[in-house]
């Protein structure tokens, strides 16, 4: 299975996982984004639809895992995010990061989503239940 | 010359479609290249401040940048992943 990839079927966590942990890691940690029923503002949601420029977010994620395999040479990531149309409680993205100790797998997981979700060419459309649909930002670093 | 437009979110959806051919003059930068763009749809000026344009497959630091044929110029508006 591909470490960093743009999906349009369900994602499972579990293979993510052990595609990316190896017999030195003791500590694994996966971030998983659901679809939530509720926007920030309160309205009711249906769904998201989302989606990318494939080839650029998959370079993205590389260039992300890059940065920290920099800073942790012993750090394994991988990122799967999927695009089209998710309903509440599905699964848009995950990232799960390895490694021999516990402390840099919750710091390599935690930065690899806040840089993707600054940096990784993907977009999501709220829908809400009235049928009425809005482009939500991320805050979003210039790069 | 040609080039493929790939656009996305709001941007793909003024300009009523995600992925098209734009035929711009030879020596174009891709200052020219969004202005045929807004030949399809004024509205891409609100988006301008915060659009980035990538050219195959990189974001382009100067507009200014020149394009040649056959290359894909991608309209990135601000990202929502995650």
């Amino acid at each position: 299975m591909r470490l960093f990839a743009v999906v349009r079927e369900p994602i499972d966590p579990r293979a993510l996982e052990l595609a990316v942990r190896t017999d030195a890691c003791g500590g694994v940690v996966t971030f998983l984004g659901v679809v939530r029923e509720r926007a920030d503002d309160g309205r009711s949601v249906t769904g998201l639809s989302y989606e990318a420029h494939e080839e650029m977010a998959v370079a993205e994620f590389a260039a992300i895992a890059g940065e920290v395999e920099a800073r942790h040479a012993e750090v394994r990531l991988g990122i799967l995010h999927r695009i089209g149309e998710l309903r509440v409680g599905e699964i848009a993205v995950a990232v799960c990061a390895a490694a021999p100790h516990r402390a840099d797998a919750f710091e390599a997981c935690r930065y690899a989503i806040d840089q993707l979700k600054s940096r990784a060419p993907i977009w999501k459309k709220e829908q809400y239940t009235d049928g009425t649909g809005e482009w939500v930002e991320n805050e979003c670093r210039s790069i | 010359m040609t080039v493929r437009v790939r656009a996305f979110a709001r941007m793909r959806e003024l300009l009523g479609d995600g992925e098209f051919d734009l035929i711009v003059p030879d020596g174009a930068t891709l200052v020219d290249c969004w202005e045929a763009l807004r030949a399809r749809n004024r509205k891409i000026d609100a988006l301008a401040s915060a659009t980035r344009i990538a050219r195959n497959g990189r974001v382009a630091a100067l507009l200014s940048e020149r394009v040649d044929d056959g290359d894909e110029i991608a309209l990135l508006p601000p990202v929502g992943g995650g």
